[in-house]
């Protein structure tokens, strides 16, 4: 389905172009650049305005704003004097708790909040103040984690992409964020101001141009650098960045625009413009990881480590195994060896039975009979395919004995081997004494690789 | 006028979860309890304190964030809701405290003439922060004494720590100047966790002491290795271990509090009584008072 983000945008945290937009001309241009965004969400058709804040630092995960009118009055903790924020907001509370749960469907630590008095954050504040003034279109406003990392940060992003999809929703996306975030320490005249330093200043302006590009991506896997550069270590890393990329499908070719650059308090504040129009360049050197499900820290309060317990190195240079994926029309049994991944052993769908790919590993104790095909090292070791092939159809006829079938109604088969020259003929000698035996149609194909060392495995089809 | 004079200083450090654990009738959510030992702690504070006559109590919380200067309460009343805003669950508090805007005011005065940028905050609207509110009710649940309320600048996160220990020492020293011309009774409080690396995840039963315990055996080293300089009177090395204790530890004495503490009381050479010390959400805590009533001259 395609992307339902509309336009993203970018957008500074300070006040002063809310409060106090004619202190300044810079200041004023950045109200300036507000109101052209505001006009331009106005007309997008957008169910929904999703705010990433990095002024609402969370612990506990992430938190979601639920409360469907959060109402106070915000001042500033620094800008006091600048005057007093008045907000009521409306939020989409059914979203938020949407979002929330899908944020755990994916492994993610959240919650949602809603409190009368809750002290929404002042980049929030003015980000949906300057944005979307008569509450045309419901808000969300998502929490800024200090512990997240990127992984946690993208998941973030395809939980509320999952919500939009399932919901039908278009929405626009933004980030309320400083570029460079060191201010003067000191108190300025509002005519004085001016970004703090040309470094941040030169940073600011390259990040920009990246942005102009639509090279969401490249900027978002340049986090790290930009933060060390040009950022105070408040808030961990330019993550909302990873946030925003992966809203949009992490690409490069996006369509950007900088309504207004200009200092607040030297902090650099920018209005960017981005629009999923494909600009035609979309290079992407892509070399960081694509998550799907977070992993990470989990079970904290539980000190027992029996986390570390539940994925043993078990097999010798394979990867992690897994308890197989339970499911309504699953079929998993404990006489098959344990999956590699999230996926049960075998599926029912009306009178017919879907298995995973089947190895020759043994369950329990995970060995490989005929021997692994290579060492821990990935040097090459010499196996019996016959003997792995054996073992696959063994594997299978438990599969099936535990979902009620049976070999004789396999219906379809689809092998792999890791080396056709090699290994066919053992592998067909073995097909015929088996499962050829009953009769199922059968394609096989030479592959490069499977996740564990073993050289075959097959995909079956049967019916109950 | 009598020559006014700091009585105690104390490290009272401000989870709301201690409060939340009380269950005031000022606070919305309500508990089963947990970490009695701090509670316990601070119920030894009070009782403590309640014996030293005084007439104000002089904060700086590290949840009053500035990074534009030091900032003071400058109007003589705020009332409102405190609601946490990372552990909202936990904290909502009603709040009505009263301010020594003329201490206040002088603290202020002597840091800009020590070269220190510094505002009154004298906006009617402003909301006091939750660790104010939380150290304000753990040290004097009744409100029934004025405050002096300093933010915490954030030079630590600008510059660096010795740049901070720096600003905080001088704001120190003009804190006890101010009060000492004032001719008052000041109780000093800096309201801080000692290490900081906080669980991520919260169980069900935020109050479940089952699961309660420090973050790591290196927090906890830290944490001894500081109360035990301050239980042996040795203040200055927790000054000269600063940074690293703040960085390894990733102490909440980043905001300068600890050291702004330690400042107005002239870096103390005779112990502090400890009055109690545990986690929360894995973090360290430790509620310590420096009886200097009986080391200076009152
Ligand atoms: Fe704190």
């Amino acid at each position: 389905m395609a992307n339902p983000i509309l336009a993203s945008y970018v957008v500074p945290v300070h006040p002063h172009p809310l409060l106090v937009p004619d202190q300044n001309e810079g200041w004023q241009r950045l109200r300036d650049a507000f109101d052209e965004a505001r006009e331009y969400i106005a007309e997008s058709g957008a169910d929904l305005l999703i705010i990433y804040s990095t002024t609402w630092p969370s612990i506990i995960g992430h938190q979601i704003q639920a409360d469907p009118n959060p109402t106070w009055t915000l001042v500033d903790q620094d800008f006091h004097e600048l005057g007093s924020m008045d907000y009521s907001f409306r939020i989409d509370a059914d979203f938020a708790h949407a979002w929330n749960e899908a944020n755990h469907a994916r492994g993610l630590q959240s919650r949602t909040v809603a409190y009368h008095g809750f002290p929404i954050d002042v980049g929030s504040v003015v980000a949906l103040k300057l944005l979307n003034p008569d509450n045309a279109i419901p808000a969300v406003i998502v929490s800024s984690n200090v512990y997240a990392n990127r992984a946690e940060t993208t998941v973030l992003a395809k939980a509320c992409l999952d919500v939009l999809k399932s919901s039908g929703k278009k929405a626009v996306a933004v980030t309320a964020m400083s570029m460079s975030n060191r201010m003067f320490t000191e108190f300025i005249d509002a005519s004085d101001d001016k970004i703090h330093s040309l470094k941040d200043d030169e940073w600011n302006r390259k990040v920009l141009e990246f942005l102009e590009e639509g090279r969401l991506e490249d900027v978002a896997q340049l986090s790290r650098t930009i933060h060390q550069q040009i950022r105070v270590q408040k808030v961990v890393t330019f993550k909302p960045m990873w946030w925003l990329s992966a809203m949009n499908d992490n690409r490069n070719d996006l369509t950007g625009r900088v309504l207004a650059y200009e200092a607040l308090h030297g902090a650099g504040g920018a209005v960017v413009h981005l629009d999923p129009t494909s600009n035609g360049q979309g290079d992407k050197e892509y070399d960081e990881d694509d998550v799907d499900v977070y992993h990470g820290e989990r079970n904290v309060l539980d000190a027992d480590g029996s986390e570390m317990e539940q994925s043993p190195p078990s097999s010798e240079n394979g990867p992690a195994l897994w308890n197989p994926a339970e499911g309504e029309d699953a079929v998993n049994t404990d006489a098959a060896p344990k999956p590699v991944g999230l996926y049960p052993h075998a599926r029912r769908v009306g009178d017919l039975l879907y298995l995973s790919g089947v190895g020759p590993r043994q369950p329990g104790t995970n060995a490989i009979p005929g021997g692994p095909i290579r060492d821990g090292e990935g040097e090459p070791l010499e196996y019996d395919i016959k003997a792995q092939t054996r073992a696959v159809v063994e594997n299978i006829s438990r599969i099936l004995e535990e979902a009620g079938s049976s070999m004789e109604k396999v219906v379809d088969v689809t092998s792999f081997l890791v080396d056709m020259d090699r290994d066919f003929v053992g592998y067909n000698e073995v097909w015929a004494e088996t499962l050829g035996h009953y009769g199922p149609t059968r394609t096989t194909l030479a592959i490069r690789a499977l996740p564990t060392p073993i050289a075959v495995e097959m995909k079956v089809i049967a019916k109950i | 006028m009598a020559k006014g004079s700091i009585v105690a200083g104390c490290l009272a450090p401000h989870p709301p979860h201690l409060v939340y654990a009380e269950n005031p009738p000022q606070n919305e959510p309500t508990s089963e309890g947990g970490w009695e030992q701090l509670r316990w702690g601070y119920e030894r504070l009070r009782e403590s304190l309640s014996k030293i006559d005084h007439d104000v109590l002089v904060i700086l919380s590290p949840h009053w964030q500035t990074y534009v200067g030091t900032h003071f309460l400058g109007l003589s009343n705020f009332e409102g809701l405190s609601v946490d805003p990372v552990f909202p669950n936990l904290f909502r508090y009603s709040y009505n405290l009263d301010v020594d805007v003329e201490l206040s005011k002088a603290i202020h005065d002597k840091a800009a003439d020590a070269g220190l940028a510094v505002k009154m905050m004298e906006n009617p609207d402003f909301r006091v922060d939750y660790g104010t509110i939380t150290t304000g009710h753990m040290v004097n649940p009744a409100f029934d004494k004025p405050l002096v309320v300093i933010s915490s600048n954030r030079s630590r996160h600008y510059y660096s720590v010795e740049v901070m220990q720096e600003m905080m020492m001088e704001l120190g020293r003009v804190t006890r100047d101010a009060i000492h011309e004032s001719g008052k009774k000041a109780v000093v409080l800096a309201s801080n966790s000692l290490s900081h690396r906080h669980f991520t995840t919260e169980s069900d039963v935020p109050e479940d002491m089952s699961k309660e315990h420090i973050a790591s055996h290196a927090m906890h080293l830290w944490d001894m290795r500081i109360i035990d300089y301050m239980r042996t009177g040795q203040a200055q090395r927790i000054i000269d271990e600063m940074p690293e204790f703040t960085e390894q530890a990733i102490a909440e004495s980043d905001g300068g509090g600890l050291t702004w503490l330690l400042s107005t009381l002239s870096v103390p050479s005779y112990p502090a009584t400890l009055h109690g010390y545990g986690t929360i959400i894995g973090t360290g805590n430790a509620i310590v008072e420096w009886p200097c009533y009986l080391h200076e001259e009152v």
